[in-house]
């Protein structure tokens, strides 16, 4: 049975995931996730997850029908507003 | 060193104690690479690592009483010098049940004993057995999940069965009531210490080998 093993560097910062290891049930995992992940004090929290609980969504991305560019930060082209602007004030 | 010299009987005990972890930790050692699949590969060997480690510090506060250094006590005494239990020099591996066996005895009967030591009037000692006893928690927790796993395999009862009289001798007379009730076993007896089972020489070889090759080196 495959484990994911999530691990937090130090308080307050998010978990990422580790690694993955085998191991025939919780008890097993959990002793071998504190002996790859825990026992250099590398991490000072450890999530245990069974692989099979992990949903991967099929498609994450879903497409803009519509134009709407003006919402993205890359929507507005800022250089060329900015050189409009810097003209009309006559400090280009 | 201790502004009091620790009494004799203390150091011999601390000696003992530290072949048991250095023979152990080198037979454990055995299934590195070896072992059932990748992940109790990795953490049997750094059992393996963490019993030498233990080793390594009981012998230097051994050497602070006695004179002399760490490897010195490990590596240049002649085979007859070492006073580990014959529990410990049994070659076991190819054995998983049995291994698991040894290991979880040893770990049951080490808890008894490091017990015993952090109460000990010798102060670095009772320090070093406080400092073990937190590494030792992550050995018996190991030892214990597996005790659960294999604990209604026949091969596994077979072995405890067999390795039971060796286990005993681990311990002085008055903790073997204890781990025979930790254990759940009627006390039988014991294969003591004093002397040394038949693959004994043939570790001590192969132990002592890159040590004897240059003598008196520094690495």
């Amino acid at each position: 049975m495959i484990w994911e093993v999530f691990r937090q560097e130090r308080e307050g910062r998010p978990f990422q995931h580790g690694g993955s290891l085998e191991a025939p049930n919780l008890e097993f995992a959990e002793a071998y996730a504190v002996e790859f992940y825990g026992r250099r004090a590398e991490s000072v929290a450890l999530w245990v997850v069974p692989r099979q609980a992990v949903r991967e969504i099929e498609d994450p991305y879903v497409a803009d029908v519509f134009d709407r560019d003006y919402r993205r930060v890359d929507g507005y082209s800022l250089k060329l507003k900015l050189k409009e602007a810097r003209e009309r004030a006559g400090t280009a | 060193m201790s502004a009091q010299a620790p009494p004799e009987a203390a150091v011999d005990t601390v000696l003992a104690f530290a072949d048991d972890e250095l023979v152990l930790g080198w037979r454990d050692s055995e299934w590195t690479g070896i072992a059932p699949f990748l992940e109790e590969d990795v953490a049997f060997s750094s059992i393996a690592q963490g019993e030498i480690g233990h080793a390594r510090a009981l012998f230097e506060l051994v050497a602070g009483a006695l004179g002399g250094d760490a490897d010195g006590l490990a590596f240049d005494r002649g085979p007859g010098e070492y006073r580990c239990a014959p529990f410990v020099e049994l070659q076991l591996v190819g054995d998983w049940a049995a291994t698991v066996a040894r290991h979880w005895l040893y770990e049951t009967a080490d808890s008894i004993r490091v017990a015993a030591l952090i109460e000990s009037d010798w102060p670095e000692l009772a320090d070093l057995a406080a400092k073990m006893d937190r590494e030792e928690a992550y050995h018996r927790m190991h030892a214990q999940m597996w005790f659960d796993r294999l604990s209604g395999d026949e091969r596994f009862a077979a072995a405890v069965a067999e390795l039971w009289p060796y286990a005993l001798g681990v311990l002085a007379e008055e903790q073997r009531e204890q781990l025979a009730e930790l254990v759940g076993r009627e006390r039988v007896e014991p294969v003591e210490r004093g002397s040394h089972v038949d693959g004994f020489e043939a570790l001590h070889e192969e132990m002592t080998m890159v040590r004897r090759s240059v003598p008196g080196a520094t690495w």
